[in-house]
């Protein structure tokens, strides 16, 4: 019987992937569902802000460890504190969203914990306090539905497959500092810079994604520099067709997406790619231009119409 | 320097999946490498390249699956070494993690372990970190580059990929890191590399072979099913020009609240 939910809060220097909001609202909602009570887990340096949004979004209190050891994000010291944080509280469940850090961290704490962890789940039933989930596998050709026999049960939940709870300014609560006895010379790694990434929405979070295929190239209309070889026009061509999709997306505040035939072109880069070997998307609304539509870039979107809610699909063809 | 490279056999990315009587089946679709751990490999041999060493591929199957560790061997891996045993059905990540550790130190001295950053067919990305928790390694996934590798010093430094930020993160070796499609295109067996690979001879090994028992699984599967279909309704906008149609269809899209 599940009766106490600790929801991880992801975030990079103090700024929340907003997936993580989505994980504490689920973790309140069952708590509230089964008469138990949830916790919101906030590591890192400088967090103190992090734990008051958590309060927010629906923290019954919050589990604090703020370390200049835990700044930047190093799995080793911060998936100590994960475990640290289990032992204390003594959760039934532990929530993290499916980004790069939690899915690390929920995989790790399995091993600690001795237990097993549920990856990517855009489904999660709860009734009677036995919890089952349901993931894609294959690429979302299928669907596994999945439980976990050991405690505490971990489940990391995919973006966007769970309601963003509406923030509630009047909430606050009581914060938990757990107490970091990591020294920070026993860490086997250390950051030694950050690259920016450039701006741009990005494509997990997107709620409306616009994506270039190979037929971006394809306009005749357009001539390329006499000077260009034959792939060089190509990728001329190809610009000039996805400066279409950027403006678009940028009117519209969307994701730019790309099919893995635009990226192994050297259209755009890999990390635009949507697909079963890009990225998992879930938006509401999804441009395609230019794209086949191959079995794999569907893969990357098939499971993705949030659950329950959308049982339609509507195809608009221009 | 040695490297293991840890490989496994999945279903062509292209196939139709299917559930026949409870069990997965993806017709007659050739089986494949997992496409991640292309990207692994080629690490692996560039690696070896550079600072001189070894490359040595290691999968988890069932007798037979050896169309991962064929196609690694066929682009340069060194030697291979398979873990198979029928006491492995169902295990879960971290058992399976288990017996990958327990392999990776019957190798032994490995100064790199390097994984894809997640196989196609379960896409849980989870055995790097977990086969690096259990062996005590630092774990650097989501690898797209390596700045520097001293395995004289027992150093390296290597880019990391994150939502918001690359991050490159110095590390002491042995490490265990996931390779991303960033990272380069794998290069294509060659002709020579594919006969040597069909004639490779290889151990397997089973669990008492590694003298561990079957770790227990937390995860139970006890249904696989696929989606249900969803209605598709396609409705092609009509329009004498394109910005008739374009308005036509933002109207549309407006009316079904999705803008």
């Amino acid at each position: 019987m599940t009766k106490k939910i600790l929801a991880y809060i992801d975030h990079f220097h103090g700024k929340a992937q907003p997936s993580s909001w989505e994980g504490l609202g689920l973790a309140a909602v069952i708590a509230k569902d089964l008469g138990g009570e949830n916790a919101a887990l906030v590591l890192g340096e400088g967090v103190n802000e992090l734990a008051d949004t958590a309060f927010q979004y629906g923290a019954d209190q919050v589990l604090l460890a703020d370390s200049p050891i835990l700044k930047d994000f190093r799995p080793e010291p911060l998936a100590d504190m994960v475990a640290q944080a289990v032992q204390e509280y003594q959760p039934d469940l532990v929530i993290f969203p499916t980004t790069s850090r939690g899915r690390t961290l929920a995989g790790m704490a399995a091993v600690d914990l001795d237990t097993g962890v549920m990856v990517d789940v855009i489904g999660l039933d709860w009734a009677g306090g036995e919890i089952s989930a349901t993931r894609p596998i294959y690429g979302g050709k299928l669907l596994a539905k999945l439980t976990c026999v050991t405690t505490p049960q971990i489940v990391t939940l995919r973006t966007r497959a769970f309601d963003k709870p509406e923030p509630d300014p009047s909430r606050s609560g009581s914060v938990t500092a757990l107490d970091v006895g990591l020294d920070g010379a026993g860490v086997a790694t250390s950051i030694a810079s950050h690259q920016e990434k450039g701006g741009g929405v990005s494509l997990s979070d997107a709620s409306v994604i616009v994506s270039g295929g190979r037929g971006v190239a394809l306009n005749p209309a357009l001539e390329p520099p006499g000077d260009l070889d034959e792939e060089a026009a190509e990728i001329w061509k190809a610009e000039q067709g996805f400066a279409l999709v950027q403006g678009l997306a940028e009117v519209l505040g969307a994701a730019v997406g790309a099919s893995r035939a635009a990226v192994d072109a050297k259209y755009i880069e890999y990390e635009h790619q949507v697909g079963q070997t890009g990225k998992v998307v879930s938006p509401d609304l999804y441009f395609a231009c230019g794209v086949s539509g191959a079995i794999q870039h569907l893969a990357g979107m098939r499971s993705s119409w949030r659950q329950p809610g959308c049982g339609r699909c509507q195809i608009h063809r221009v | 320097m040695k490297i293991i490279v840890c490989v496994k056999q999945v279903p062509d990315t292209a196939a139709t999946m299917a559930v026949d009587n409870g069990a997965i089946s993806w017709g007659d679709a050739p089986l494949i490498i997992n496409p991640w751990d292309e990207f692994a490999v080629e690490a692996a041999l560039n690696l070896a390249a550079d600072q001189g060493g070894e490359v040595i591929a290691l999968c988890l199957g069932k007798e037979g699956e050896t169309e991962a560790i064929k196609h690694a061997l066929a682009m340069g891996a060194d030697s291979a070494v398979m873990v198979s045993d029928p006491a492995l059905k169902g295990a879960d990540n971290v058992a399976a993690s288990k017996v990958l550790a327990a392999a990776i130190q019957k190798i032994g001295e490995a100064d790199l372990v390097l994984f894809g950053q997640q196989s196609v067919d379960t896409d849980t990305g989870l055995l790097p970190v977990q086969t690096a928790r259990l062996l005590k390694m630092p774990s650097l996934t989501l690898v797209s580059k390596f700045e520097s590798v001293n395995p004289d010093d027992g150093k390296v430094q290597v880019l990391r990929s994150m939502e918001e930020a690359g991050q490159v993160v110095d590390s002491s070796l042995p490490a265990v890191v996931s390779v991303t499609k960033d990272y380069g295109e794998p290069r294509y067996p060659s002709f020579m590399g594919i006969r040597k690979a069909s004639k490779a001879e290889f151990p397997i090994w089973s669990l008492a072979d590694l003298g561990i028992e079957m770790p227990s699984s937390s995860i139970a599967w006890p249904e696989v099913t696929e989606p249900v279909q969803k209605e598709i309704v396609t409705e092609i906008i009509e329009g004498g020009t394109p910005e008739e149609k374009a308005k036509s269809l933002v109207e549309k899209l407006i009316a079904e609240k999705v803008l």
